[in-house]
């Protein structure tokens, strides 16, 4: 099969974490990660950047060939319930680490930690961040946590699981699978019955 | 026109990750809006590799007759 150029961003996943390891400021890359899928799903209504952009999905692809059990994962990890609650609790830390970013901003000390699985913090203390502003270094040993928090239970499900397994729950794919739908929803109402190529053409014409 | 007696079905629950797509021989799936994988019943040859893949386990194998 035809590779493109899109097949290999699994390395700048694997490039992130050597820029994030060797500073933490770096972190602030993977604004990318987020930013990127979102814009796609509302401009373009679709999921393309999980489809055929997304690095780590790709990277856990690659590495379950060789470290997955290749099982069924359990019926609960797809269900409506389970990754809209993931997605919740995910926006919820990442709210909080958004809070501890505002609080340095306002002149709380910094903490150089890296907060891995919301619970284990990490010293930190040998980044060099003296030339940013607190707040800027506190969001990238934030951002890093949440990061590396997401890989980890990515790699954990795929050894579990399937390689991709994390897709099914992952916070950003569904997400954007929402924000697609509505926007499905959206075009159904407006097109009343017609096929989406006839509402199309309606729309063309003004009709 | 595909002659396999069997082909793959995609269930309700799909993520629309897009891991089938990659590993389809005949190029029959495609994610529709975001939403789901679709299955072209006319290309695909059940081979059954998106069944394997899928992460969600929501791809599984059917007779033709059974949905057409």
């Amino acid at each position: 099969m035809k590779r493109n150029w899109y097949d290999y961003l699994w390395a700048a996943e694997l490039l992130y974490w050597a820029l994030g390891l060797c500073n933490i400021l770096f972190a602030w890359l993977g604004m990318f990660f987020f930013f990127i899928p979102l814009l796609m799903a509302v401009i373009g209504g679709n999921k393309v950047y999980c489809n055929r952009y997304c690095g780590r999905g790709q990277l856990l692809g690659l590495l379950g060939r060789r470290l997955s059990r290749n099982v069924p994962p359990p019926r609960f990890l797809r269900s409506y319930w389970f990754r809209g609650g993931f997605l919740a609790f995910f926006m919820v830390m990442f709210g909080l680490m958004l809070r501890s970013t505002w609080m340095v901003f306002s002149g709380a000390p910094l903490r150089q930690t890296v907060t891995l699985l919301w619970t284990f913090k990490l010293p930190w203390q040998w980044a060099e961040v003296g030339m940013v502003s607190p707040w800027i270094a506190q969001f990238a040993f934030g951002f890093f946590g949440v990061m590396m928090t997401s890989t980890v239970l990515g790699l954990f499900t795929m050894v579990l699981f399937r390689p991709r397994s994390w897709c099914v729950y992952c916070p950003m794919g569904t997400m954007t699978q929402g924000i697609c739908r509505l926007r499905q929803k959206k075009e159904d109402v407006a097109c009343g019955g017609k096929s989406k190529e006839d509402c199309r053409a309606a729309q063309n014409t003004g009709q | 026109m595909a002659t396999s007696t069997r082909l793959a079905r995609v269930g309700r629950e799909c993520v629309a990750c897009g891991s089938c797509l990659r590993v389809c021989p005949k190029g029959a799936i495609r994610i529709v809006s975001g939403v789901t994988a679709q299955i072209d019943g006319n290309i695909c040859i059940g081979c059954g590799k998106c069944t394997r893949i899928c992460p969600a386990d929501v791809i599984t194998i059917v007779q033709r007759g059974a949905v057409e």
